[in-house]
């Protein structure tokens, strides 16, 4: 009796010990600088937006922000490990440290950016949500809808316009929510619902997946804004300004015509606004903390704005998503970013 | 117990409430610091999001109090249904493993041993990927009778709404449920008395049916069945059981069966076989030594570890989430989840409510396991 006793008191003081350093590091760059690498939270797959491919690789434009987040803070867009997050357990890994970002097309809503703790830091692609239809049906309108079965992912924005759209439309629905994209899509593959709903985007992401894509057609109406950005912890300004100004660089990149093939010829311009860029003039990579190169490095190694859409979403991608909304405001866009100045 | 050992227990437990509370106070101040809201006040907010199946009343207005209940309920009706047919199903197995049939012993064999085996995620998905898939749409469904209609979005049954003087079947319910508990404590009186065995389904039967004659009578046929009809994309009116339901239903019925049959078998084979020959010498027959002598006595040694499997069925009810089908773990500890973003007040929530549906069940267990164990001591 008396032994196990103390036995309870040692381990008790133990426990205390283990758990004594729980709090969450405040610095994350100079949390990620000792490491030596970003970790960035994605999704477990989506097309064009973060997704491995068959030797492990991951791509995609969200992916692509993660490694111009690596480039800017190490100088080569190698130093990043991605960690797969299902839309569940998204802002808890954030939340406690495990991923320093979240690049996993999460749609910025007051709810997220004001009571979870997380900060958006911008928008690198404008979404709404949509829905996919088996062609045979002959359905044109999201208003034809009424009574359908919904197949879609839990936990997301989506439940809820899907829930608001119907209501307002006085239709019915059937809600059939699948903790995996994966699952959710072979349901509806299966016939076990009449139409899968999530943000547009995904919805040409995942009907590649399909056994026969061209069955299927995306309806062309929109029942929500879907602005899809880059997370970061509530607090940590200097990290979010890193993560904000990365997303940045490439859309003004993109408008200053700098290119991953034509950087360096660049660096010899006279322009001003490049020579800001390219950390040719005054020090704003040393007043985030990290070199004043961080943005050369980044279109070095990933490319502008541009360049990342087109290669991961855009028409000549299997996706063919065009440019639209997400063009450049002066291209009658949305993407729009502050001058580096 | 010395003075010592009482005060080193005390020293103990002031440890472990100390560190509890410090745990508590760690937590609440990480997450005030890191501006994340804290608190339950979020269960009388608004849900905003439809479920697929719900016992009781839900629309998108109703709160995620009442998602907690309706998660709550979706569990506990594929728990309670699970537990039921596990065990019928599991004890014919048991028995069928023991019985001197070859065949019927190689069946229940090969039956435990695939069903034990296999991964119930797997078999989860199994059922729901790989067997109700391969059912028709709701336009090409299988038509029962023009009343039953089974689809991939599962079988669409006639409901059965009471009208005005349906209150008079109750009633009769009732008489023949009263008249069912006095005959057979008469049949049972009589029998201790003499050992005279009387039958008591015929006058039940009797009574039954001029009960119920009676109330038709009365009362008419106040009834109304609302038959499920093909409208739009599916199925409308009547009652819907939807197919994550039943697949998840009878993953976890066949998978806790199988364990269930070998602790039944266990069971049986405790007991000594001298007790079956003492039976076979007092003229009873082998049905009758099987439920008199023998299940009575391996009824001890079975509900403890029955128990054991009970819990676990309720428990991975929880794998519920990969199917989609609505169960606490689905709509409260996932999409509630995401909403809210309070993740802590949450899963405690949700551990609490299979804590307590665990200490539920064992608590019923063990109140029968004493009254049995008592009977057999003696």
């Amino acid at each position: 009796m008396k032994k196990l006793a103390e036995i309870f008191a040692a381990s008790a003081a133990l426990t205390l010990l283990t758990l004594l350093p729980v709090r969450a590091a405040e610095d994350t760059l100079q949390v990620v600088q000792q490491r030596g690498y970003v970790k960035c939270g994605v999704s477990q797959g989506l097309p064009g937006f973060s997704n491995p491919d068959d030797k492990g690789n991951w791509n995609g434009i969200d992916v692509d922000l993660c490694r111009a987040v690596a480039a800017a803070v190490f100088g080569t867009d190698e130093k990043v490990k991605f960690t797969p997050l299902s839309a569940k357990e998204r802002f808890t890994a954030l939340q406690s440290g495990e991923v320093d970002l979240l690049a996993r097309n999460t749609t910025w809503s007051m709810h997220r950016d004001t009571a979870l703790g997380v900060d958006f830091t911008g928008v690198n692609y404008y979404d709404g949500q949509g829905f996919m239809v088996r062609a045979e049906l002959g359905i044109t309108s999201t208003k034809e809808l009424d009574g359908a079965s919904l197949c879609t992912n839990l936990g997301t924005t989506t439940e809820l316009n899907a829930a608001d759209y119907f209501r307002t439309h006085n239709m019915q629905y059937e809600m059939v929510a699948f903790e995996k994209a994966d699952e959710a899509v072979s349901a509806y593959n299966t016939g076990r619902c009449d139409a899968y709903t999530t943000d547009q985007s995904a919805l040409y992401a995942q009907r590649l997946k399909l056994t026969d894509p061209k069955a299927h057609v995306v309806l062309p109406q929109i029942i929500s804004k879907e602005p899809l950005g880059p997370v970061v912890r509530q607090g940590d300004n200097q990290w979010g300004d890193i993560v904000r100004w990365s997303h940045n660089a490439m859309l003004n990149a993109e408008e200053l015509g700098v290119t991953s093939s034509n950087v360096e010829t660049m660096k010899s311009s006279t322009n001003p606004s490049i020579k800001r860029l390219l950390g040719l003039d005054g020090s704003f990579g040393a007043n985030m903390g990290i070199s004043n190169d961080w943005a050369y490095h980044i279109i070095r190694t990933v490319g502008n704005y541009a360049e990342t859409f087109e290669r991961n979403v855009g028409k000549d991608t299997p996706l063919g998503i065009a440019r639209g909304v997400n063009a450049l405001w002066k291209d009658g866009g949305l993407q729009y970013a502050p001058p580096i100045r | 117990m010395s003075r010592r050992d009482a005060l080193l227990q005390l020293v103990t437990l002031a440890l472990v409430v100390a560190g509890i509370g410090w745990l508590i106070a760690n937590v609440a101040d990480n997450l005030d610091r890191q501006n994340i809201a804290s608190g339950f006040g979020f269960l009388n907010e608004r849900a905003g999001f439809g479920i697929s199946q719900t016992l009781i009343d839900y629309d998108e207005d109703d709160s995620y109090r009442q998602v907690l209940i309706i998660g709550l309920l979706n569990t506990l009706l594929v728990s309670v249904l699970g537990i039921i047919f596990a065990s019928v199903l599991g004890f014919l197995l048991g028995v069928g493993r023991l019985s001197r049939n070859w065949l019927i012993s190689k069946i229940a064999m090969v039956y435990i041993e695939i069903f034990r085996n296999v991964p119930l995620l797997l078999q989860i998905m199994f059922w729901y990927f790989g067997v109700l898939r391969n059912l028709p749409s709701p336009r090409q469904a299988i038509n029962i009778g023009d009343v039953m209609f089974l689809s991939n979005r599962g079988f669409a049954l006639p409901s059965v709404s009471f009208m005005d003087g349906a209150g008079f079947y109750g009633l009769a319910l009732l008489a023949i449920i009263v008249t069912a508990i006095g005959l057979r404590r008469r049949a049972r009186k009589l029998f201790l008395a003499t050992g005279q065995i009387v039958a008591f389904w015929k006058p039940l039967g009797i009574v039954s049916l001029a009960v119920l004659l009676l109330a038709g009578a009365v009362a008419g046929l106040p009834f109304a069945a609302d038959i499920p009809s093909l409208r739009g994309f599916n199925f409308r009116g009547g009652m819907s059981v939807i197919p994550e339901f039943v697949a998840l239903l009878l993953a976890l019925s066949l998978y806790t069966a199988a364990f269930i049959a070998e602790i039944v078998r266990a069971g049986i084979m405790s007991v000594y076989q001298g007790q079956r020959e003492a039976a076979a010498a007092l003229g009873l027959s082998h049905n009758r030594a099987l439920s008199l002598v023998v299940i009575p006595q391996s009824l001890r040694v079975i509900i403890p570890p029955l128990t054991s499997q009970y819990l676990n069925l309720t428990k991975n009810s929880s794998l519920a989430v990969a199917i989609a089908y609505p169960d606490i773990v689905s709509v409260f500890a996932g999409t509630t989840l995401t909403q809210v973003g309070q993740a802590i007040e949450i899963i405690f929530i949700t551990m609490m409510v299979y804590l307590l549906l665990s200490l539920l069940t064992s608590w019923a267990m063990n109140r029968y396991n004493a009254r049995i164990a008592l009977v057999g001591q003696n």
